[in-house]
């Protein structure tokens, strides 16, 4: 059971979140232009990534916001969230991730 | 023609020790940015802000922030929230949605509330943590309640009505422990 | 009561409070304060069970919960029953029964021990080479049969009445084990001022401290004995407000970003349990800083014969004696790699008993344990092994011989009578929830264990689970971790280091089996005693090739009985390392996993039993349905009537009467549960035109329309009915099922995809009741009762919305159907939900206006061939195959899904689509979810070309029908397909998916 630092309400328990899956995957504002293979990747592709994942989570059970997080997928630590419509930190991307 | 407009029927509540259902009020959910919660709190006469998690009352009115838009209004009836919004936003886009029969309240009390309330909320209750006037929107075991601390060891629950007999047996569950 | 089992004074018992309880139906007496394991020393009692796969006589071989061999069973009453409960962690009460595992007729004669004599045909992977063949045989007969001879204890045969609680806790500081580090680290995390939990698995609390003597020779702990220093010290902890002392409660899990899950038994202790406590408690602890005082298990030795009864842990047998007064034996062999058992067979002379020998397996000897064996006139022979014990019930002998400097036995056989053997091969630190937080392990070789090193949370550990084992150095390991623990939570403070003596006994290890002469093909040297693992099945898992330990131990089973190897895994890595000539290191260490201890499906369970396993969600109008005789059903967690049945009626009756009535009269409906969401915001509309397949701009205010809603895949996601009741709202209607993940999926883009727009959604499903009054009669039977808007088919026709009142209540008025009917859909404030239904089932009755249920509902809407979002979709159908196609806003540039739908394979001619189905005979019902052939009986495997989605009885039809998607529908008109049924094929004739009133009379009337 992860302890999950929404942005708006401080650490939380998971028990209140919902994961979104990979963040910063923006849908397209002119998907007519898409061609079918751009857009099945868009609809279907998505990382696996071992070590730091952008994801999403949603506060349902709290404060209802959406927002982004980093987590290391090998530790489960999260190195930081922010909130939709910021970039990721880039200098924490490459942060050692402990306790 | 019957009129049935004082045949209110709240949802049915177990009551133990330390639960006791709370009288039918009125209640909206505001939407709306920083105009609309300034716009709104001049006419309520509460200084509500964006603060989430925080709470304001002034006699028998009062705002919880529940989210960074949202806040959650009670009030003596609906009508009067509306009568005093409704002319103070008209010119700013919001929502403002009656939700007085969607849920309905709840305190439980006493120096054991919060160990009770913990027996299903992962939320850390210590004063410290939790202070007098906090409220947030979290889970008590499978259920979402609003969680509103108004005393000391006092606890206002707002919940969805179909969910309130199960909130209320739960609770009148996790008390047993307690009472011997 | 002195018969030589017990000490004359000293122990933690209560001499004065006698227990009576029974073994086997064997009545004995124990004190208050014994365990099951010490109480039945305590009587002479050594055999108390039968091993899982041989059968052999097994007794009690520790003190603590990492005892393999004795589990029993203890019995309250025939739903209280619990199996596999290790006698050591049993404490006894007045009346506790408990039984003996795993044999029969009886303990002493077990007809199972012939698997003993058979041992040589069933060595490791046994079953999986033998039962092979035929493979049907594994199930039916190998496989029980084998259950039925290898095992634990029963289950109970009734549901568990007792209750079990849960409880969400934060600290600052928690300290797993209360043993001296765990008394220390929490000492000095509480003096801080910090939050601060402290549990241990024990009665009591003191660990290692239980077991040692009191009196004159007790360790003394700033300058006080120890026992006074405990007392004091739990003390100032108990009384301490921010401090939580749980005793009986065992940290069985550790879990992502330091919550740890413990597990305090309550009641399990009781004579006579109060009814309101719960048996068990489950603490979720997040604590913002952990310190591990968990302790060390010590090791056995493995020789030849080791699992007799009497052969016992020599610091086990030192806390049976030092804690319970209980003399286990008279005349005692001690074997050891470990000064540790030089104290225990000190202590033990001490009390009277009689020392034969201490044979040491090293070849020199020292210390201070050491010498003040040789001062007391011990027998110590040094570079000696053990090759074999004797004894049926219990050990009487062993055979010791001399090693040589290389590890060989050499030398004469001296054979040495006992009833009882102390064996030490050190200690290995308890890094199990360490291991768990996903910490890393090191080798340490001074201790011959793992321990921790780099921590993967914020967590500390210390003590013996460290390896640091003298009192005065573990003392100070602990206030240190208890200080900096608290500190690191933003606590300060100067740890006290309580001053104590240095002695460590835990001086010596040893991993793997003792040296044998030769390569011995006698008696059996067990590794792990609860599995029946000997160094024979290793040896034979390291010979067949077998070389990384996690597949030896799944080969061997070696570590996974349920006591997960606490007193095997050191020493069935030592000898694979040695068989397979690898240091221990670089053959590794098996995953340590939860729960540390077993823990009981109800601690899991918690509140959720009964009526609280899930909420049970009812309408403002559940309890006149109840009254009026409906059966209901589970739609999500929502109890809807399904049916109001009258005398004599089974469903199909009912339903076919409930049908007729709303066709032919009028039908009254609690459709509360429909999801609602008010969307609201100058942008509204514009949400509504993206987030729907139909166009939302010329909905007029005070109008309605069926809306699709898709996934960005093209597939249906929820349907539902939208109002605009103002230019910048909407109500929109979803699914039952569907209500909160619609929310979730709108909220999503509104936040993540559209923060532009100023729009927001907000559910009202439970402010509002609606009751659907459907039928040729329904106008009829409103009109009497409704205020301030006309419902005339001029004024309100099909689609349309309005508000007024009906009796006095506000009310939002629906001309809406999903019968096929004249219908509308009141909605009015919840809590006048039920008043309303009443006063308009009163008003009906003049019209015989009927309740009806689901049931009906589902019928009637599939005579209008109306879908239901999850029977005729599966998340692979489009609006054009569902025959919704003309739902599309064909002249919006964009909806969610729109793109979807302009993929090659969602616009293939062959897709799937909504056509009815006939079947020939029209009594015949078909079975939903049957598949759908082109010929008449096809073999299998043979490609479907649909299935059917609904299928009913229509009584107004007077015949069945069905809907069904079927590949290329739509161009079959009027073909005759297949629906294979066990009895043979059922011929179907495909037909428009609108049984009833195909133009749409009825609900325009």
């Amino acid at each position: 059971m992860l302890l999950i630092e929404c942005p708006y309400c401080g650490e939380r328990s998971e028990l209140e979140f919902v994961y979104g899956g990979q963040a910063h995957i923006a849908r397209p504002k002119n998907p007519a232009d898409f061609s079918a293979q751009e857009w099945t990747d868009y609809l279907y592709q998505r990382d696996n990534i071992k070590g730091v994942h952008a994801e999403r989570w949603r506060h349902t059970h709290g404060c209802g916001r959406f927002f982004n997080a980093l987590r290391d997928t090998t530790t489960d630590h999260f190195i930081t969230t922010y909130k939709v419509g910021e970039s990721p930190p880039a200098a924490l991307n490459t942060a050692k991730v402990g306790p | 023609m019957a009129d049935l407009s004082a045949a209110r029927q709240p949802p049915r509540i177990t009551a133990c020790g330390l639960v006791r259902p709370l009288p039918s009020i009125g209640r909206y959910i505001l939407r709306g940015g920083p105009l609309v919660i300034a716009a709104a709190g001049n006419a309520l006469g509460l200084a509500i802000s964006q603060t989430v998690c925080r709470s304001w009352v002034n006699v028998n009115r009062a705002a919880l922030c529940l989210g960074p838009d949202e806040h959650l209004l009670l009030g003596p009836d609906a009508l009067e929230i509306a009568g005093v919004l409704e002319p103070a936003l008209r010119d700013l886009s919001h929502s403002l949605v009656d939700v007085s029969h969607r849920q309905t309240a709840l305190e439980i009390s006493g120096p054991h509330a919060a160990a009770v309330l913990n027996a299903g909320c992962p939320l850390d209750l210590d004063p410290a943590a939790f202070p007098f006037g906090m409220c947030t929107r979290t889970v008590l075991a499978k259920a979402e309640i609003v969680l509103w601390r108004t005393g000391d060891d006092i606890f206002h629950i707002e919940v969805w009505r179909s969910f309130a007999a199960y909130v209320s047996r739960f609770l009148d569950e996790a008390a047993r422990e307690v009472a011997f | 009561m002195n018969d030589g089992l017990r000490s004359v004074v000293g122990g933690r018992i209560d001499r004065a409070r006698p227990v009576h309880f029974t073994f086997d139906g064997r009545e004995l007496t124990g004190f208050q304060g014994d365990t099951l394991a010490s109480a039945l020393l305590a009587n002479g009692v050594h055999l108390v069970g039968r091993s899982f796969k041989y059968h052999r006589p097994r007794g009690i071989l520790a003190a603590g919960s990492e005892e393999p061999n004795a589990l029993v069973a203890v019995r309250r009453d025939e739903a209280r029953y619990t199996p596999n409960l290790p006698a050591t962690q049993v404490e006894i009460y007045d009346g506790l029964e408990a039984h003996s595992q795993n044999r029969w007729p009886s303990l002493s004669f077990d007809v199972g021990a012939v698997n003993d004599l058979l041992s040589p045909f069933i060595p490791a992977g046994f079953y999986y080479k033998t039962f092979m063949w035929p493979r049907r045989a594994w199930k039916s007969i190998y496989e029980p049969r084998i259950r039925a001879a290898a095992g634990l204890g029963e289950s109970p045969t009734q549901a568990d009445p007792d209750r079990y609680s849960n409880r969400f806790i934060h600290c600052d500081v928690l300290v797993v084990g209360a043993g001296p580090a765990g008394l220390a680290a929490a000492s000095a995390a509480a003096e801080s001022g910090a939050r601060v939990i402290v549990c241990d698995e024990q009665s009591e609390f003191g660990g290692s401290l239980l077991g040692e003597p009191d009196g004159e020779r007790a360790p003394k702990i700033e300058d006080e004995r120890a026992s006074a220093w405990l007392t004091r010290t739990v003390d100032v902890l108990t009384r301490n407000p921010r401090v939580t002392v749980l005793p009986r409660t065992t940290a069985f899990g550790y879990f992502p970003h330091n919550l740890v899950g413990l597990n305090q038994r309550l009641t399990d202790h009781l004579a006579e349990p109060h009814p309101d406590s719960p048996r068990e408690r489950q603490w979720q602890v997040r604590a913002q800083e952990v310190v591990l005082a968990t302790g060390a298990i010590e090791r056995p030795l493995v020789f030849p014969g080791n699992d007799r009864p009497g052969i016992m842990l020599a610091g086990a047998v030192r806390t049976f004696l030092n804690r319970y007064g209980v003399i286990p034996g008279s005349r005692a062999v001690v074997v050891t790699a470990c000064d540790e058992a030089y104290r225990a067979a000190l202590d033990l002379r001490d009390a009277g008993v009689f020392i034969a020998t201490i044979a040491d397996v090293r070849g020199h000897a020292s210390g201070p344990l050491w010498e003040a064996a040789r001062r007391a006139g011990l027998a110590v022979q040094t570079g000696t092994t053990v090759i074999g014990t004797s004894g049926r019930l219990r050990v009487n002998s062993v055979r010791l011989a001399r090693v040589d400097d290389h590890g060989n036995v050499v030398g004469d056989v001296q054979t040495m009578p006992c009833d009882i053997v102390l064996m030490s091969g050190g200690f290995t630190p308890s890094v199990h929830l360490f291991s768990q937080s996903r910490g890393k392990l090191t080798w340490d070789d001074k201790v011959r264990s793992f321990v921790p090193a780099d921590p993967a949370e914020r967590v500390r550990s210390a003590g013996a689970c460290r390896g640091t084992f003298a009192l005065a150095a573990v003392l100070e390991d602990g206030a240190t971790a208890g200080s900096a623990a608290a500190g690191d939570a933003g606590f300060v403070n100067t740890p006290r280091r309580p001053a104590a003596p240095a002695v460590d006994s835990a001086i010596g290890a040893y991993a793997g089996a003792l040296p044998q002469p030769g390569h011995s093909v006698g008696a059996k040297a067990f590794v792990d005693w609860q599995n029946d693992v000997t160094t024979r099945d290793l040896a034979q898992a390291a010979r067949e090739g077998f070389r990384s330990i996690e597949h030896i131990k799944r080969y061997t089973t070696t570590g996974m009985a349920t006591d997960q190897g606490k007193t095997s895994n050191l020493n069935a890595l030592g000898f694979v390392s040695h068989e397979i000539d690898k240091p221990i290191p670089e053959v590794g260490l098996t995953t340590f996993r939860m729960p540390y201890t077993p823990v009981t499906f109800g601690s899991f369970a918690g509140f959720a039993r009964g009526d609280l396993f899930d909420p049970t969600r009812t309408t403002p109008i559940h309890d006149w349905a109840a009254r009026n005789g409906a059966v209901f059903e589970d739609v999500s967690l929502w109890k809807r009537a399904r049916y109001f049945p009258r005398e004599g009626e089974d469903m199909h009756a009912a339903v076919a009467r409930e049908c007729l009535a709303v066709r032919n009269g009028c039908g009254i409906f609690d459709a509360s549960t429909l999801g609602k969401i008010e969307v609201v915001g100058k942008d509204a509309v514009t949400f509504m035109n993206r987030m729907y397949v139909n166009g939302w701009t010329s909905l007029a205010v005070g109008r309605s329309r069926y809306g699709v809603l898709l996934r960005d895949d093209g597939f249906i996601y929820d349907d539902g009915v939208v109002a605009r009741t103002a230019e910048d709202r909407f109500h929109v209607t979803t699914t039952t099922g569907g209500a909160a993940r619609v929310l979730a999926s709108m909220e999503d883009f509104v936040q993540t995809e559209w923060p532009d727009l100023s729009v927001w959604l907000t559910s009202t499903t439970e402010q509002w009741a609606v009751i659907a009054v459907q039928g040729p009669h329904a106008r009829r039977v409103l009109e009497g009762l409704v205020e301030g808007v006309d419902i005339t088919a001029q004024d309100m026709p099909h689609m349309s919305v309005a508000r007024g009142r009906i009796c006095g209540v506000p009310m939002l008025l629906f001309r809406v159907s999903f019968t096929g009917e004249l219908g509308f859909e009141v909605n009015v404030p919840a809590d006048f939900g039920l008043a309303v239904w009443e006063a308009i089932y009163a008003a009906g009755q003049q019209h015989g206006i009927t309740p009806y249920g689901t049931e009906t509902m589902h019928v009637l809407r599939a005579e209008k061939g109306y879908i239901i979002v999850g029977q005729e979709t599966d998340g692979t159908v489009t609006p054009d195959d569902a025959g919704l196609g003309w739902a599309i806003g064909k002249s919006k540039p964009d909806f969610v899904g729109k793109r979807s739908l302009q993929r090659p394979a969602m616009t293939a001619t062959d897709r799937k689509q909504l056509v009815g189905l006939f079947t020939l005979d029209p009594q015949v019902v078909l079975e939903e979810g049957a598949q759908i052939m082109c010929e008449r009986g096809q073999q299998t495997p043979a490609r479907p070309i649909g299935h059917v989605t609904s299928s009913y009885h229509s009584a107004v039809l007077g015949r069945s029908i069905a809907l069904a998607l079927v590949a290329g529908g739509r161009a079959r008109m009027g073909a005759t397909l297949y629906v294979p049924m066990p009895n043979g094929d059922v011929p179907v004739q495909v037909t428009s998916p609108v049984f009833y009133d195909s133009e749409g009379a009825r609900l325009n009337g």
